[in-house]
């Protein structure tokens, strides 16, 4: 277990990959107050390479560039760097895209709409090891597991989500920030945060089947 | 006259490609085509063709078969009108030539004019093929709308020469055929009539030659038309969205580029529907609950210029009463954009299936519901009591200073949430 930044008492470190330069240089900008910009990268092939080289804390992640996008630099990096976390900061809200990227490995996603304060804030939270969900993403997540009585389902265990993880999620769809959402359940925020991690877990690991079943309801495949 | 090799220099072609070339053509370009292949100059050619005349009309045959053939240039911006006064001296020197073969020789009567027949026949042919091209006929019809290209060619093919030309062409065969004939009757011996049968089949085969390409080449024609057509339908319907939408918000954003308030209000107007064109099926609000929430929420941000951050888990049919959870979510989210003073509201709404919720939420003002007048209609009459009427129920937690959340349910029929759930599918 590597220690993390806050630990160790140093400025995060933060890699962006994105195909606009326009919007690396403004993203920059903004979280430069806050953390150490490491690196920038436009294509897949320069974040792999400069990513392995830099090592940064946290990787915020183009999901479209032209050639693969996000998804592939997760596939070509988790591998063989799991310590470095990843940051989905698309202008896409589409599901695919989210759940997608979640599935891949991503600790989170963010619009690009999102204002700077948010983003070091989540790039924090995701550097602490904790997963960053929107409540659009919480949105995602519940219609992904809408429970389906009538559907079996291969690995219950794996694939379902338990009733104050949905509770949970709920409320983050409903706006609500951890804070108050442990005060309304009447639990610790460490607990609220246990849940979402484990939600981000089953989203990751859930089966193939889960994932064909949930892209086929919406036409995807 | 211009020369080959000025020809290369000025345009040299792309590939060594034997084609028909738009420039530089007199009749159809062919002698044009044949020295630019070859690299000769294309007077040479065209002398060669003319002298050929000589030998029973070989240079005629020759230049209609080559006509048929050769596939023409693909279009490279303005073509040049052909110069018909070009034709002359090629006239006079081919009249020259014919003549003195006439003089010469006039032992080879019949198998001069038999030759010379069949040429006029090969010509009537391939001005016939010609000008059934469809994708021509198409663009005669389409009359005014023509590319400035298409005018070059177009203009010496308007309806009436198409007509015209089609009756010559016939004409050139019937003619040709009927002069083989009148050559062969008169002798009547066993041996012309066979000759007879053997160039009627030939006449055939060559009607045979004629249509099948045309044909082919018309299905093809219309083939590939048809996928032109349907890409530029797609193309013309992304270019009339990003017309009617994005341009016009781009401008409206530089005119009011001071005012950051309607500013965002127009960007944001136009994410939203360009995020639904995207990606989102088009559903109808009056049939969908999750459309008539979001339209519901585009309008109040809209309106009163805030950002409605809108979740929607599930979808059901629209009725009556789903309507009217609708409104007052609707006049809820009013309340929090009004009221609030904050930029952001978020709206939640998820399909169950025994019941429909939906929770507004903002972190503004808040405020005492016990303090609001009972004259004022708006949380009393607006939310609450449409949500009684309809067998729902409307809470309301507000706290000064911690925000406000309206929190709606709506116990579900149990048809319409079964028929949702089918259309889900």
């Amino acid at each position: 277990m590597t220690e993390t930044a806050a630990e160790e008492g140093r400025r995060l470190t933060v890699f962006l990959v994105d195909d606009h330069a326009m919007f690396r240089a403004g993203v920059r900008a903004e979280l430069g107050v806050h953390v150490d910009v490491v690196g920038e990268a436009s294509s897949v092939a320069e974040a792999v390479a400069r990513i392995a080289a830099t090592e940064p804390d946290v990787v915020l992640l183009d999901v479209h560039m032209p050639d693969g996008g996000g998804r592939a630099v997760l596939d070509a990096m988790r591998r063989t760097h799991p310590q470095v976390k990843f940051l989905a900061l698309s202008v896409s809200d589409a599901a695919e895209d989210v759940i997608g990227l979640i599935r891949a490995g991503a600790r989170g996603y963010v619009t690009k709409t999102i204002s700077p304060d948010e983003l070091a804030a989540a790039v924090r939270r995701v550097a602490d090891g904790d997963a960053v969900f929107s409540p659009r993403l919480a949105g995602f997540v519940l219609d992904a597991f809408a429970a389906r009585p009538d559907v079996p389902v291969a690995d219950p265990e794996l694939d379902q989500l338990t009733n104050r993880e949905r509770e949970v999620l709920r409320l983050l769809a409903r706006g609500y920030a951890y804070k108050e959402i442990a005060k309304e359940l009447y639990i610790s925020i460490k607990t609220v945060e246990t849940h979402v991690s484990n939600v981000l877990r089953k989203l990751q690991m859930s089966n193939r089947y889960e994932l064909s079943r949930w892209a086929a309801d919406r036409r995807l495949v | 006259m211009r020369s080959a090799a000025i020809t290369a220099t000025a345009v040299p072609p792309p590939t060594r490609r034997l084609y028909r070339p738009r420039e530089h053509r007199v009749i159809a370009g062919v002698a044009a085509g044949i020295a630019r292949h070859l690299g000769i100059s294309v007077t040479a050619v065209r002398i060669a063709l003319v002298l050929l005349l000589g030998f029973n009309g070989l240079g005629l045959l020759l230049y209609a078969v080559f006509w048929a053939v050769l596939p023409l240039q693909a279009p490279t911006g303005v073509t040049p009108r052909r110069d018909l006064v070009l034709l002359l001296p090629f006239g006079a020197i081919g009249l020259g030539v014919v003549l003195l073969q006439a003089l010469v020789s006039s032992d080879n009567g019949v198998a001069g004019t038999v030759g010379w027949l069949v040429a006029v026949i090969a010509v009537g042919a391939g001005v016939i093929w010609h000008q059934s091209d469809p994708t021509r006929r198409s663009q005669w019809t389409d009359g005014a709308s023509q590319t400035p290209w298409l005018a070059a060619v177009v203009a010496e093919s308007d309806r009436r020469s198409f007509v015209f030309r089609f009756i010559g062409g016939g004409v050139l065969v019937a003619v040709g055929v009927i002069g083989v004939l009148a050559v062969f009757l008169p002798k009547g011996n066993l041996t012309t009539v066979f000759n007879g049968v053997i160039f009627a089949l030939v006449g055939l085969l060559g009607v045979g030659v004629v249509v099948a390409p045309l044909l082919w080449r018309t299905f093809s024609q219309l083939r590939s038309e048809r996928e032109g057509r349907i890409r530029e339908q797609e193309r013309a319907e992304v270019a009339a969205m990003i017309h009617d939408q994005v341009l016009h918000t781009l401008a409206l954003i530089q005119r009011n580029s001071t005012d950051i308030k309607e500013v965002q209000r127009l960007a944001r107007g136009q994410e939203r529907s360009l995020r639904n064109w995207l990606y989102k099926p088009a559903a109808s609000p009056t049939e969908r609950f999750s459309a008539a929430l979001e339209q519901a929420a585009a309008e109040v941000e809209d309106t009163y210029a805030i950002s409605v951050e809108t979740v929607v888990v599930g979808d059901t049919q629209c009725d009556e009463r789903v309507a009217a959870l609708v409104a007052a979510a609707r006049e809820a989210l009013v309340n929090a954009a009004r009221h609030a003073g904050v930029r952001t509201v978020s709206l939640y709404a998820e399909v169950e299936d025994d019941e429909l919720s939906v929770f507004v939420r903002d972190r503004g003002a808040g405020f005492d519901l016990n303090a609001v007048e009972d004259t004022r209609h708006g949380v009393r009459g607006s939310i609450i009591g449409r949500m009684q009427r309809h067998g729902g129920k409307a809470v309301i937690r507000s706290e000064p200073g911690d925000g406000t959340e309206v929190r709606l349910t709506l116990p579900a029929s149990r048809d319409s949430v079964a028929a949702g759930k089918e259309n889900a599918r």
